[in-house]
């Protein structure tokens, strides 16, 4: 019991005074997080808001893939992208295996799903609810698609927020696919499974309570476009 | 675009509306709004009022049939010279002033004076004050004087107005109405489905009665109220007219054709 105190109390020394390894894992994990869910947002929105609007066959097949695939288990995606970056494997000679690129693709490819799917739901539903109106007052795909996102912004916001989430918290496709080496592609999720197993609880300790604040703050933040939105416009 | 409206008639050749299998809109040839004034669609609860306004409006493709606005023999989509009220009215969300100019906007208004626009459509419905609010936040009377409003900023040579006062008290009803009569003064044709007869009677020139999909009588409003030819328009003006228990209310079927359907 009491080794488990005394290496929390290390953990929030190492908090309070900005530790150097600390600090460098933590920003590292938010720098392949982000930009893996900026990417995605990239690419799912569009797809999202062609999804929700267009009528093609098919298209509720994909729709229900993309749902299943919001539950994909991040070691198989880690796999795949292993696969393909492997020195042997189709995209090889780009040398990208075991870098920060290969785990922003693989997290782009673990978050996609959850963009796609829940803004197609979304720009969907505010269809339904424009489309009358929106045509009879003569407006183009174009402009229909803009004021869709613009109006469905609040909630856009939220399902990039869930991607965030996801993307921040797994560790199977990072760890398979960036290796867990250390100042290159140690993350806060592959760095607390490491040391968890060494038995260094500080260190695994102090990232676990960043993460978990994260987690919170992403949360909240959530939580607070919702309402702000509902005040603002009864949305 | 702001100059005085011009003739925009809609015509209906043999049009044809289905859910599904079951016809809603049945054979209607007509042409609507030829004349100056407000022609009011008349009719009971299912009889094809809301139906026959989107066909006329173009967001509704007819199944069989033709729909042709302007006296053209084009048969494409409105080219922003209608406008549409719905029964329930939809805002973007964004401000009151804000919605007027999106609509605007796909008119492709130039900016200055679209603002001169925006603030003359919020006068004459007395939303001046509400410029800078959520549209979705006003009272459901106020979002229906906004859609009246966005409709009449974009100086529409038809409007069509699908019961408009169907859900608003007195007050807002007349509101309404009032800015309705300046439309109507100013040359814009309207035509408006409605089941209430003392509104029909206050605004309309023209009346089309509709009942099962099928248009029994069209006629000056002076005439139709005065008496209707046709005995269906007769006991709806009475007010014993049920779309579901049409024999139960009187005997002989003058048009047995319709109970096919």
């Amino acid at each position: 019991m009491n080794d488990i105190w005394q290496a929390m109390a290390t953990a929030v020394n190492l908090l309070a005074g900005l530790d150097a390894s600390l600090v460098e894992i933590v920003a590292r994990s938010l720098g392949v997080s982000l930009t893996a869910v900026v990417l995605a947002t990239l690419i799912g929105l569009p797809l999202g808001a062609v999804l929700a609007l267009s009528r093609f066959p098919g298209r509720r097949v994909i729709l229900v893939i993309m749902n299943a695939l919001m539950g994909l288990p991040p070691v198989v995606v880690g796999l795949i992208v292993l696969l393909m970056l492997s020195r042997s494997g189709p995209m090889g000679a780009l040398g990208l295996l075991f870098t920060p690129a290969a785990m922003i693709i693989a997290q782009t490819i673990l978050v996609l799903p959850i963009i796609v799917a829940l803004s197609s739901t979304v720009i969907e539903s505010l269809w339904q609810e424009y489309e009358e109106q929106m045509m009879s007052l003569g407006a183009g795909p174009w402009a229909r698609v803009l004021a869709l996102l613009w109006d469905g912004r609040f909630a856009l916001m939220t399902t990039v927020l869930a991607g965030f989430g996801r993307a921040n918290a797994e560790v199977g496709a990072v760890m398979i696919v960036g290796g867990n080496i250390d100042h290159v592609t140690r993350v806060m999720t592959t760095a607390i499974a490491l040391e968890a197993s060494r038995g260094d609880l500080a260190l695994a300790l102090g990232l676990g309570i960043v993460l978990l604040l994260l987690s919170l703050a992403i949360n909240a933040a959530s939580y607070s476009v919702r309402e702000f939105a509902r005040h603002r416009y009864q949305a | 675009m702001t100059g005085k409206p011009a003739p925009y008639p809609v015509k209906l050749e043999n049009v044809w509306f289905n859910a599904r299998t079951k016809p809603l809109i049945k054979d209607i040839s007509a042409t609507f709004a030829d004349e100056e004034g407000l022609t009011v669609i008349l009719g009971p609860n299912g009889a094809g009022k809301s139906l026959l306004l989107r066909l006329c409006h173009g967001i509704l493709p007819a199944h069989e049939g033709l729909v042709t606005w302007g006296g053209g023999d084009d048969p494409g989509l409105h080219d922003h010279r209608q406008a549409m009220v719905f029964q329930r009215p939809v805002h973007l969300r964004r401000t009151a002033g804000g919605n007027i100019d999106f609509a605007l906007k796909l008119h492709k208004m130039p900016r200055l004076q679209r603002a001169q626009r925006i603030d003359e459509a919020l006068e004459l419905t007395g939303l001046s004050r509400y410029r800078a609010i959520p549209a979705r936040l006003l009272s459901f009377g106020e979002q229906q004087r906004l859609a009246l409003a966005r409709a009449w900023a974009l100086a529409p040579d038809l409007l069509l107005l699908d019961e408009p006062t169907a859900n608003l008290d007195p007050a807002a009803q007349r509101l309404i109405e009032e800015v309705l009569l300046k439309m109507i003064a100013g040359g814009t044709r309207v035509l408006m489905s409605s089941h209430d007869l003392n509104q029909a009677r206050r605004l309309a020139s023209h009346v089309v009665f509709l009942y099962r999909g099928r248009i029994k009588e069209q006629s000056s409003a002076e005439q139709f109220f005065a008496g209707p030819k046709n005995d269906l328009a007769q006991s709806f003006l009475r007010g014993d007219l049920l779309w579901w228990r049409r024999r139960a209310v009187f005997a002989p079927d003058p048009d047995k054709e319709d109970d096919k359907f």
